[in-house]
């Protein structure tokens, strides 16, 4: 247990060892913001769409549509957050999806 | 880019970090009830949200160790999950340019959540900076109470999805790059990376989808990117 802690955190450390030079290349900027998109995007589908090994549409699947409604009509970040989880849950106590 | 924020700014981007520390820390209620369910102690899954902090590898720690399988699988599968945090303290290195103590901090505060909130508020170096710490310091405060109790009232919300709370997780991060999304390369990156983790799922090991989805997102991005890349106006990252 504590050496997957341990590990985990040399993970978290390890980016931040690239030197400063690198940090400035025009490229390696572009790159170091597609990265947190690109990832939380993957999470965004992984979260929403499957259930361990599975891939499964469930009652996540109304609650991100809430989310991205809400986004669009600029409701606070927070609104957003707790609108999908409401509904999510409400999806789920009437027994629409599981 | 201006460096200034007002006390408005400041006050909301604290209240979004709070929020998603509240949010994160009923998560936790959950991680404590799995894992001292899964046969640890209330003091090893203590020490799981003080020390490894990054939830998702502590969720498949324990399910594994819970399930039977071998430490060095257990340490394997978390390593892998946690190994994006890499990429992400990348990304924060280049925006907090820390020394010294605060490298250390930071790189322990660096999650999902904690990069995700710098990368929605980074019209200003100032306004990134001040969404990631707060972001990181909330969570993690929130994160290890909701563990213990959790851990201590084991069952009090063994099911995080009858409040809903599998959503927030996904709804969270999507208006977190939300601000992102408005340019046709940025969704071109959005909609690659959320197919391909989702394709891959059924056929690797957890924790790979998502490196695949990041790699391809990055790739499609880059090569979107290139035109004006040559002309060398990558001075604007946006």
């Amino acid at each position: 247990m504590i050496a997957a802690s341990i590990v985990c955190y040399g993970i978290k450390l390890a980016g931040y060892s690239v030197p400063q030079r690198w940090l400035d290349q025009p490229v390696t900027q572009r790159i170091t913001v597609l990265i947190p998109v690109a990832l939380l995007s993957a999470l965004v589908g992984l979260w929403t769409f499957t259930s361990g090994q599975t891939v499964e549409v469930d009652a996540r699947v109304v609650g991100l549509a809430t989310a991205v409604i809400l986004l669009l009509v600029r409701a606070p970040f927070l609104v957003v957050i707790l609108g999908a989880a409401f509904i999510t849950a409400g999806v789920r106590a009437l027994g629409w999806l599981p | 880019m201006s460096d200034e924020l007002n006390e408005v700014q400041r006050r909301s981007i604290r209240r979004d970090a709070i929020g998603l520390g509240i949010g994160t820390g009923a998560y936790a209620l959950s991680f404590g009830a799995l894992s001292v369910s899964a046969g640890l102690s209330i003091w090893q899954t203590q020490a799981l949200s003080l020390l490894m902090f990054t939830g998702a590898s502590q969720f498949a720690l324990i399910a594994i160790l819970g399930a039977g399988g071998g430490a060095v699988v257990a340490i394997a599968t978390a390593a892998l999950i946690g190994s994006r945090n890499a990429f992400y303290s990348v990304t924060m290195a280049s925006v907090l340019r820390p020394r010294g103590w605060r490298r250390l901090a930071a790189a322990q505060l660096t999650i999902d959540e904690s990069t995700g909130m710098a990368v929605g508020h980074d019209e200003t170096n100032a306004g990134a900076r001040l969404a990631f710490w707060s972001t990181g310091v909330a969570i993690f405060i929130c994160w290890n109470i909701g563990t213990l109790i959790g851990a201590v009232g084991a069952g009090l919300l063994d099911d995080p999805a009858v409040l809903g709370l599998d959503a927030a997780g996904p709804a969270a991060f999507l208006a977190l790059i939300w601000p992102r999304l408005t340019s046709w390369p940025m969704r071109a990156v959005f909609v690659v990376s959320l197919v391909t983790a989702v394709a891959f799922t059924p056929f690797l090991p957890p924790g790979i989808p998502v490196l695949i989805a990041g790699a391809a997102g990055v790739a499609i991005g880059l090569l979107l990117a290139l035109p004006e890349l040559r002309r060398g106006t990558g001075g604007d990252a946006a």
